[in-house]
């Protein structure tokens, strides 16, 4: 964190001074590391067995924050009987369907309940679908037992489940010491309970894996078990790559998902608006009334084009066919399918996880349109490049007609940020854009309007939808910008008669209200832009409400009724956060509370209740069908309902806990330029001996475009290095300040070596583990250039998000430099070939 | 012949409008060495880049104070004796029978970290309340300011040098390609403007604090109380005492090392402290010379 978020790091100094204990998890030796109270080097793609641990930790000594564990999570639901669990089936869960290579969901129910998989449904995985929402049919589980005994009840199946992951195998799978593990446990557990709350923050080191998701939710189980969510001090944040990834979610750049997590509809199982309502909203809960957030989103899309008659415009809408996430999209780009491309803010000639093959397929693109403050590597593909460096590509062989567009910096436009704490803040332009410089608003609304008079006096069906959009911002200068308020105002929504929204509890299903993501509904309450607040901390109460505005309704911390017991007391004085007022019969506290205004603690639906009328009133996951946070997870992930160690697709080790060495659900691409390295067990795995894992520094910012071409920065890092233990150098010849090179199936890099204890040898599973050190920020072009540590890895994927494994993988490292020329690919097939040779 | 060393001016000598002496503390202790101050020096006072290219010196690419770094960021990778954090771990009674049971089994007991340790210290012009580069300009180009800072006016500056082996720290240099003497001038322009340094301002943890000196040399002096109560017996304050080699400094340092660790002399003396004397020493030396002469020319006449 100290590392890539320097800013933020401030808050957790404050907090180590006031008493707080920092603990970092990681592979190497950070700037993160260097301030904190322990730090603890593990083997890269290990997280779950050491999270697992902490999990196992906590039950076995019977550390868990009881009542509220039986009190807001599913700890007591009975699961169906034909559940099977890891355990049982030597690294699978019941429902592994071999031939179709993924999991059928049905026995991970609650007992009792009907199976959510609606007709179709259970192609999620083949279709790409993301993790959506958990859903139930409804309401609490059919059973239910409190006192957590039952042998089929979460509580027990977690134990089970857990029960092998002792501080001995951490130890074996991670190569932490188990006395540093139950340290680490011990500090959490001290940390939480009534009086105490601890909180986890991680990066893109945890979600980056096969398993990514799984890590993340791992930590939520040791979070709910230990009482830290809702609770202020709590939680899990999730800190964002760069400013407003949080933002290019919720306001999606997702394939699958519309604006407010609203999922995209289907073409094989929604044939109309009510098709799509019907599967995609919760009878209870807050999702409950999913078809008022979704109606207010095509009246701000198509205002009086959308209506009941016509179905509410679903044809307008595209559906999903299948699996357009990044990666399948630059295979249809290589294989000559997908003929144009925008790359708006990204590099994906480094920063994409094999960026060879990337900058292989985009060779074969018609047009592509970069936006960017330089001519970046993915701009120059075609005459600046390792490829054409080689031999491999020629310019005058390469028919992509490239755009390169100027693009606005921050400071040169109005406009938010969303951080990972869900908060808007607004920032307003300091200078007007230089000559051809322009806003992505700008670039995308005259585009907009370009395409629109194309398509004017067009009959066609097809083009409907373009011509209906809404599309008229305000706009000012002599560029004719659109006001970033405009949108603004469009995202908080209206009445018809033109009245600013301030709550998404207003929104209407008849069509009534307009609104362009449910969650952001009151950023512009009172038409104020709410967002642009900038009330000192010092001059409001310490949550600070007045700063910027958060989604859903400016409520600091989701969940938070969790943070008062079930008669709605706070479970301490120190933690009190938000608590029920008898008095004056309503939630009252420092923050927004997060459930129905007037809700009482005693509450109980009546019969036939829908949405949020069918909670009780001491049920706080209000977004949940039965308003209890899941340990265990029914539905909503492909790859199981508990976190499960396995190793990296790549991994020098076998799996010591399963036959089952790898997520079964993974998604894996057999396409040319992406060989995958043997993994342990297999034939020719002792070419690549070793781990690597990538990272960011400081000093550069993601693939670089933003730092490598500026001097003040570029002088700080001036050239790609990796960094190794003395062990490893001196076990292969490297030399500190020399050079090493990097080689996996894929290609080979160069980079100048940083010899360092802060990259520790690891005694894993009997023996020892070395690391290779990655900072991914390098291309070849600016001021301070070197090999892409992305060329290296393979596209393996998380089935549930499609997200690349690029923070564990394996490799081999050798002293000097690369060769060069068509003798780089042939040196790197020599070097796969000669593990398959010695059959090792 | 009497030698003639320049007082050293403070801010009485601005007549009306002398402001309070103003200056650095650098925390060391909570230093991320995210270079921030460097970077927002080189912004705000134009200092041009200097690729040094990738040195080996743990994060450290930039080397030096100089020319063109006014503030620069060290890195140092150490092992030190094996303490601090593992003792302030919780040793409950679970912990400690898990411990005892892998002793048990013949596993290798944790041994808490391993004493390394990774220090990050943003150095920067010592401001010294006897500054020797302002003793020695000939020009006048450096000068005491109201806030009685050290500064360089780069229009009077001749590039002579003599500040450059003057300063006991180093930090004077001349720039390659004019020839001029450039350093941190505390934001000098800043100041006039009632703005704290660019670096300061930049920094996220507040490990670079700016104010009157008074007050930080107080501030200075509670945390390292702090620390000491918190174990930390290695912290010190260095450039801190008025008494040493040059006066004290006006930016000075909390250390969790001995000064050389950070490649900071550890007893910095005033080139010209001793000038006085030794042109004293010198003068004695002349007359008695004088007087050999005159008497030898007195002998051949008697």
């Amino acid at each position: 964190m100290a590392e890539c978020h320097p800013v933020g790091f401030q808050w957790v100094m404050e907090a180590k001074e006031r008493g707080a204990k920092v603990i970092h998890v990681d592979p190497r030796f950070t700037r993160t590391s260097a301030m904190a109270d322990l730090h603890v080097p593990l083997r890269a793609g290990s997280d779950i067995a050491f999270l697992g641990g902490i999990v196992n930790y906590i039950l076995e000594h019977g550390r868990e924050f009881r009542e509220y564990v039986a009190a807001y999570t599913n700890a007591g639901a009975v699961i169906d009987e034909r559940f099977a669990d890891t355990e049982d089936l030597d690294g699978l869960f019941s429902g592994w369907d071999p031939e179709r290579g993924s999991y059928d969901l049905a026995s991970w129910q609650y007992e009792g309940m009907t199976p959510f998989s609606a007709a179709g449904r259970r192609d999620g995985a083949q279709l790409g679908e993301s993790a959506e929402r958990g859903q139930l049919e409804g309401g609490d589980p059919p059973h239910f037992d409190a006192t957590l005994e039952h042998p089929r009840c979460v509580f027990q199946l977690l134990r089970k489940h857990y029960r092998r992951y002792t501080p001995e195998m951490v130890e074996r799978i991670c190569g932490v010491p188990a006395a540093t593990l139950i340290e680490v446990a011990e500090t959490l557990c001290e940390s939480s309970g009534r009086e105490r709350t601890g909180a986890f923050v991680y990066s893109v080191g945890w979600t980056q894996h096969t398993v990514g998701v799984q890590y993340i939710r791992t930590a939520a189980i040791i979070q709910l078990l230990l009482g830290n969510i809702g609770r202020p001090g709590g939680g899990i944040m999730a800190l964002r790559g760069h400013a407003s990834i949080q933002g290019s979610t919720d306001i999606p750049t997702l394939f699958d998902l519309l604006p407010g997590y609203l999922p995209m509809p289907r073409a094989d199982a929604h044939q109309s608006h009510s098709d799509y309502v019907a599967d995609n909203s919760a009878a209870t809960g807050f999702w409950g009334n999913m078809e008022a957030y979704y109606v207010s989103l095509i009246k701000a899309w198509f205002g009086e084009h959308a209506g009941p008659d016509d179905d509410w415009c679903f044809d307008y809408l595209p559906k999903l066919t299948g699996n357009h996430s990044t990666y399948p999209t630059v295979l249809g780009m290589r294989e000559g399918k997908v003929k144009g491309m925008f790359c708006l803010g990204e590099n994906p000639a480094v920063g994409s996880a094999n960026s060879r093959l990337h900058r292989l397929a985009m060779a074969e693109l018609d047009w592509l349109v970069v936006r960017d403050f330089q001519e970046i590597e993915s701009a120059a593909f075609w005459h600046d490049s390792p490829e054409i460096e080689n031999g491999e590509l020629r310019t005058e062989d390469i028919a992509t007609e490239v755009f390169l567009m100027p693009a606005a910096a921050h400071t040169e436009k109005d406009g938010s940020f969303t951080n990972t704490q869900r908060l808007l803040q607004w920032h307003h332009k300091a200078v007007e854009p230089e000559d051809d410089r322009r806003s992505e608003l700008w670039f995308m609304y005259h585009l907009g309007l370009r395409i629109r008079e194309k398509l004017r006096g067009s009959r066609k069906r097809r083009d409907r939808p373009i011509r209906h959009l809404t599309w008229d911002y305000e706009t000012d200068g002599p560029h004719d910008e659109p006001r970033a308020e405009a949108v603004l105002a469009e995202i908080n929504g209206a009445r018809a008669d033109g009245a600013p929204l301030s709550s998404y509890t207003e929104l209407e299903a008849d069509g009534s209200t307009a609104c362009g993501c449910w969650i952001y509904c009151g950023c512009r309450a009172e038409g104020r832009n709410q967002a642009a607040r900038r009330r000192p901390g010092s001059e409001q109460s310490w949550v600070a409400p007045e700063w910027g505005w958060a989604w859903p309704a400016n409520r600091r911390l989701l969940y938070n009724l969790a943070s008062a017991d079930p008669d709605g007391r706070p479970w301490s004085e120190r933690k009190r956060y938000v608590w029920w007022d008898a008095e004056r019969e309503g939630w009252t506290g420092e923050d927004e509370p997060d459930f129905v205004a007037g809700r009482e603690p005693g509450y109980e639906p009546p019969e036939g209740a829908k949405a949020e009328d069918a909670l009780r009133g001491d049920e706080p996951f209000i977004m949940q069908a039965d308003g209890r946070a899941w340990l265990f997870a029914p539905a909503g992930l492909t790859d199981g309902p508990l976190p499960t160690h396995y190793e990296p697709h790549e991994s020098p080790f076998t799996n010591p806990l399963y036959a089952q060495q790898a997520n079964p659900a993974r998604e894996l691409y057999d396409a040319p330029d992406n060989d995958y390295n043997p993994t342990a067990g297999e034939p020719g795995s002792d070419a690549f001996p070793y781990v690597m894992t990538t990272y960011r520094l400081t000093e550069h910012h993601t693939a670089g475009a933003m730092s490598r071409t500026l001097g003040h920065l570029a002088e700080l890092q001036p050239e790609m290095f990796c960094e190794v233990s003395p062990q490893l150098a001196a076990e292969r010849g490297l030399e500190h300040g020399g050079w090493a090179t990097i080689v996996s199936s894929r290609t080979a890099i160069e980079a100048r070596v940083m010899v360092t204890d802060r990259i520790k040898p690891l005694r894993v599973d009997g023996r020892v583990a070395h690391q290779v050190g990655l900072p991914y920020h390098w291309g070849s072009r600016g001021i301070s250039t070197g090999d892409a540590a992305n060329d290296l890895f393979s596209l393996a994927l998380d089935p549930n998000v499609h997200i690349q494994e690029v923070k564990a993988a394996s490799c081999d490292i050798l002293a000097g430099r690369r060769p060069r020329g068509p003798e780089l690919q042939r040196f790197v097939a020599r070097h796969r070939e000669r593990g398959r040779e010695t059959g090792r | 012949m009497t030698a003639t060393v320049i007082p050293t001016p403070g801010a009485e000598s601005y007549g009306p409008e002398p402001e309070p002496r103003v200056g650095f503390f650098t925390d060391t202790s909570v230093c991320i060495g995210c270079k921030a101050c460097e970077v927002a020096c080189k912004e705000w006072n134009d200092v041009p880049e200097e690729i040094e290219g990738f040195t080996g010196s743990s994060y450290d690419n930039s080397v030096a104070l100089g020319a063109n770094r006014w503030r620069h960021v060290a890195f140092i990778e150490q092992r030190v004796e094996v303490g601090g954090v593992s003792d302030s771990a919780p040793d409950s009674f679970v912990a400690e029978a898990a411990r005892q049971q892998l002793v048990d089994q013949g596993l290798e007991p944790h041994s808490g970290d391993d004493g390394f340790r990774w220090l990050m210290s943003s150095d920067v012009c010592k401001h010294c309340s006897e500054a020797a580069c302002l003793d020695v300009c000939p020009t006048g180009a450096i000068f005491r300011t109201e806030y009685e800072t050290v500064v360089v006016q780069e229009d009077v500056c001749n590039g002579c040098g003599y500040c450059v082996v003057a300063c006991p720290f180093g930090v004077l240099d001349q720039r390659r390609d004019d020839g001029r003497v450039w350093k941190c001038t505390l934001c000098y322009d800043r100041l006039r403007d009632d703005m704290e340094p660019a670096c300061a301002q930049a920094c996220p943890t507040d490990s670079i604090q700016f104010g009157p000196l008074d007050e930080l040399r107080e501030r200075a002096d509670r945390r390292l109380e702090r620390l000491h109560e918190r174990g930390h017996g290695e912290a010190r304050l260095y450039g801190r005492d008025t008494g040493d080699g040059v006066g004290g400094f006006g930016a000075f340092f909390l250390l969790l090392d001995e000064p050389e660790a950070y490649g900071l002399p550890p007893d910095p003396v005033a080139t010209t402290r001793k000038l006085k004397r030794n042109w004293a020493a010198a003068g004695i030396g002349a007359v008695a010379l004088a007087a050999g002469i005159a008497g030898s020319f007195l002998g051949e006449r008697g």
